[in-house]
């Protein structure tokens, strides 16, 4: 395998390099490991020139580290093989050239949700992008309308405190007792419910809505997703069904969704999100309608 | 200092299933994990949960499938209760509202699984790890079990006496990853272990990023023997490039393999005349690799798997996952055209030694899951029996940590005096590089004082990750790791001979040393990965080095466990289980025989044929 290293190993720490005061282990630390880098990059630039390479804008920062207060953008250019993703560029660029660039990412198939990122312009996950599908630079930035914590990594709290405000969570009266015997669910049934179950909990659908942007209390896509799965199960009842109407039908609930589909959009398991907030609505009313 | 009553390190399939129970059993119990509980690696599980609910199979069946497909190398005590309680473990997520596929009548689906004698793999759609995992969140959630997430446990507080048995658990030391901070937990009752599989030790792996085996690792230098570690299970159809899952599923449905001559080869060259593709995972791994290796691969790298002919309403209803996984991952439609596919490193059968109520030799130490041996897979471990594992012996071992009493187990831990010494010629002498400090349990000094050793061990890991932080150069992490990956899977995968694990034990032991100048070279506080993956790393190094040395050790062909100069399973010598405990330093190699001997029948070892 060939080692390859930035071709503009310069860019990528520009800003970093010049105002450098050696405060602190750390800066230190960067400043020698950046001279490595370089040294590095001269000796392999004569060497490596047919190696097809992408180029990637990521967004740094860290609130600790001198040089990275105040967030920019690093340039990586990492060499490109078919098949590779966001993730995989994003890997090769950390292990090879900076140790220190900072992501969430785990199963890389799509399903664990921890990697959602803004990738182009677009929420997307990062290990289901193909960096063939993308115009270069590919520019890589952390979830817009969230706390960035460090790089690329936000803060998901809020997130989770929509989804939890939601009673994200199966509850029934009419359980058998008996341990053994199953609730029946009718197969109609479970297909309504079947694409909101797909949610991965990785925000991209909360992070691209307008609204939620704007009103820190909507509930945004992903929760009333969440409520819908249960709202729409046949096996909660109809005394639940009210209850969690209740908690849809306020002001900060169902009613902010203006239709925008941005959260369908990018949606990385395709969920029909706004689809399902409308029929929420839908609902809402006609309980409305039957309490009359 | 944060002070629980249980403590659960992992918040996958087990790790939830721990916590309920022991919550249910009204334990104050917090979850610790260095992911959020929604993105651990259980969902990524697709095939099902193997329960035998329906008329006209029994557990005693589905015993006897897992007993055969084990090859023999499964404790019947565990296998039983593994069966007898995955009915109603299956049948309680259900009643959580776990969206199971279904039957006109409404009832829960299943279906056929390699291996099985009946088709009793229950599932919800390709995608039944993840609605396992959301389900069991939610109930979490629903009883707001403390959950701390994105804390990454790297030491176990173990009080250090001579004797490992001897030795207690008082809790656990972590790293918040958000802050920074190191902080100690201190569990009044007991500390579970359920941090899941350990694939990164190999560059080839359906296993998530975060599968770096911490809980095994921790466990194995705090005194808890590894059992059964040369088992690692090779999945037969994950996607080349990057080793994605393909379910069994879809050979349970009816898929096909092809080699590059259209031959379907499992029928047509012998490998299994009556299961064909539905033979146990191990016997299509290796047929599908010699396939490659005679010339009759495709692209010289992997075989075809067909599931056109199942037509599409079949293919969206039931398998609708695999068709968006092979597009996204492999740029193929599946609908149009064969799915290429390869072997690939898919689960660990070996881990920490416990019995049946999830403890180990260490008293208040338990483990579950795909981190633990309570060896119900024994050589090999049947598709559909991952997931009935972890919450059957998870609600176990969270209800005994509670305190319930769940009866005697048969199943012993430990070393004990019938105990049978092994020796193992190894070309580098493995084990701790010289004789530092972490040579001793992973509780530091040498501390008794209950009081203390939590203390103590939080002293030391504050010390290690100061150290690794402030050192200023040296060698890194991802370095190392790719060397440790590309070694195993060169010399420790589907087919093993002695100078290719003896390769792998000089190769583990040149990182081993090498990690002695490991530095982070992130200096940041904040959600420092750069750090996690060095921690990581070090547990990786041990676990290779276990499974190599398991490897070495057994000479003979069992399960997943191929041996190219021992082409016969020898029961004569072993129907027993390799066990590795480092206790000072240096793995010691020993052996404890396999129990076949069930609450009802003896089962007698027969040739596996398919």
């Amino acid at each position: 395998m060939s080692t390859q290293v930035p071709e503009k190993a310069e860019s990528e720490t520009e800003s970093e390099t010049e105002p450098e005061r050696t405060e602190t282990p750390g800066d230190r630390r960067r400043a020698e490991k950046r001279a490595r880098q370089q040294e590095s990059t001269e000796v392999q630039e004569t060497t490596e020139t047919e190696e097809e390479s992408i180029h990637l804008k990521v967004f740094r920062y860290d609130p600790e580290i001198e040089g990275k207060m105040e967030p920019r953008f690093d340039d990586f250019h990492v060499p490109f093989t078919k098949g590779m993703t966001v993730l995989d560029a994003l890997m090769l660029a950390r292990d090879r050239f900076d140790t220190t660039l900072t992501f969430r990412h785990s199963c890389r198939q799509a399903i664990c949700g921890s990697d959602a990122l803004f990738i182009n312009g677009t929420q997307r996950l990062g290990c289901k992008t193909q960096i063939s599908d993308l115009e270069e630079p590919v520019r890589v930035e952390p979830l817009p309308h969230a706390e960035v914590v460090k790089d690329l990594v936000v803060d998901m709290e809020h997130f989770y405190d929509q989804m939890h405000a939601v009673e994200p969570y199966f509850q029934t009266n009419e359980a058998p007792s008996d341990e053994l015997q199953e609730q029946h669910q009718t197969r109609e049934n479970r297909e309504k419910v079947k694409m909101s179950t797909r949610c991965i909990w990785c925000g991209a659908c909360m992070s691209s809505c307008n609204i939620a942007a704007g009103d820190n209390e909507y509930l945004g896509p992903a929760a009333l997703n969440k409520a819908f799965r249960f709202a729409m199960d046949e096996r909660e009842g109809e005394d639940m069904r009210e209850h969690r109407f209740k908690i849809l039908d306020q002001e900060h609930g169902v009613w902010r969704c203006q239709t925008q589909f941005s959260c369908t959009n990018v949606c990385p398991k395709d969920i029909p999100l706004t689809e399902h907030i409308q029929e929420l609505k839908r609902s809402a009313v006609k309980n409305n309608l039957k309490f009359w | 200092m944060y002070e629980h009553d249980v403590i659960v390190v992992g918040a996958g399939g087990a790790g939830l299933r721990a916590a309920i129970a022991a919550h249910e059993e009204g334990a104050d119990v917090a979850l610790v994990t260095k992911l959020h509980p929604v993105r651990s690696h259980t969902g990524a599980a697709e095939g099902g949960i193997n329960a035998a609910i329906r008329d006209g199979d029994s557990w005693e069946d589905h015993a006897y499938d897992t007993m055969k497909g084990s090859d023999y190398l499964g404790d019947a005590p565990a296998i039983e209760t593994l069966c007898q309680d995955s009915p109603k473990e299956t049948i309680q997520l259900e009643h959580w509202g776990m969206a199971f596929s279904r039957e006109e009548d409404g009832s829960v689906s299943q279906r056929p699984f390699g291996g099985l004698s009946f088709p009793r793999t229950t599932y919800a759609g390709a995608e039944t790890g993840h609605h396992l995992l959301h389900t069991m969140y939610e109930q979490v959630v629903k009883r707001g079990i403390q959950v701390y997430d994105e804390w990454y446990v790297s030491r176990l507080a173990v009080t250090n006496h001579d004797d490992p048995t001897e030795r207690d658990c008082h809790g656990v030391i972590a790293y918040d990853i958000k802050s920074g901070e190191v902080q100690g937990f201190t569990a009044k009752n007991g500390v579970i272990l359920a941090t899941g599989g350990l694939g990164q030790v190999f560059d080839h792996t359906t296993n998530a990023v975060a599968n770096t085996g911490d809980g095994a690792a921790m466990a194995y230098r705090a005194g808890v023997p590894l059992e059964d570690m040369e088992f690692i299970q090779f999945h037969p159809t994950t996607l080349p490039s990057t080793g994605v899952l393909i379910s069994e599923g879809v050979r349970g449905e009816g898929g096909i393999l092809y080699n590059s001559e259209g031959e379907r080869f499992m029928f047509e060259h012998g490998y299994a005349n009556n299961e064909g593709e539905l033979a146990s995972r191990d016997v299509v791994a290796r047929a599908e690799l010699t396939e490659v290796n005679n010339g009759r691969g495709v692209n010289d790298e992997y075989v075809h798997l067909d599931m056109r002919h199942l037509g599409e309403e079949r293919i969206t209803d039931r398998l609708e996952n695999i068709l968006h996984l092979a597009e996204d991952f492999e740029g193929v439609n599946a609908l149009e055209e064969p799915m290429p596919v390869k072997p690939g490193q898919h689960y660990a059968m070996g881990g920490v030694e416990t019995d049946e109520n999830g403890e180990t030799c260490i008293s208040g130490l338990y483990a579950a899951g795909e981190c633990a041996c309570v060896s119900v897979h024994g050589a090999n471990r049947l598709g559909g029996n991952a997931l009935p594992e972890l919450i059957v012996f998870g609600a176990r071992a969270g209800r005994h940590a509670a305190g319930k009493d769940l009866g005697e187990p048969e199943i012993t831990t430990g070393k004990t005096e019938d105990s049978e010494l092994g020796q193992v010629d190894t070309p580098v002498e493995p084990g701790a590089v010289g004789t530092p400090e972490d040579a001793v349990a992973d509780g530091g000094t040498a501390v008794t004082e209950p009081s203390q050793t939590v203390e103590t061990a939080l002293e030391a890991e504050r010390a290690r990750v100061e150290n690794l932080i402030e050192k200023d150069e040296g060698v890194q992490q991802a370095e190392l790791r790719a060397k440790l990956q590309k070694s195993m899977t060169q010399n420790v995968n589907v087919f093993r001979n002695e100078d290719g694990l003896k390769q792998a034990l000089r190769d583990i032991r040149d990182v081993r040393e090498e990690f002695e100048n490991v530095y982070v070279n992130d200096p940041s506080r904040t959600f420092n990965t750069d750090l996690i993956h060095t921690i990581e790393m070090r547990n990786l190094i041990d676990l290779a080095e276990a499974i190599t040395l398991g490897a070495l050790a057994r000479d003979e062909f069992r399960g997943a466990h191929w041996r190219q100069e021992h082409q016969e399973r020898r029961d004569e010598n072993w129907l027993k289980h390799t066990l590795l405990s480092w206790n000072n330093g240096t793995p010691e190699l020993w052996f404890k025989p396999s129990i076949l001997e069930g609450a009802e029948k003896k089962y007698e070892p027969k040739i596996r044929s398919y």
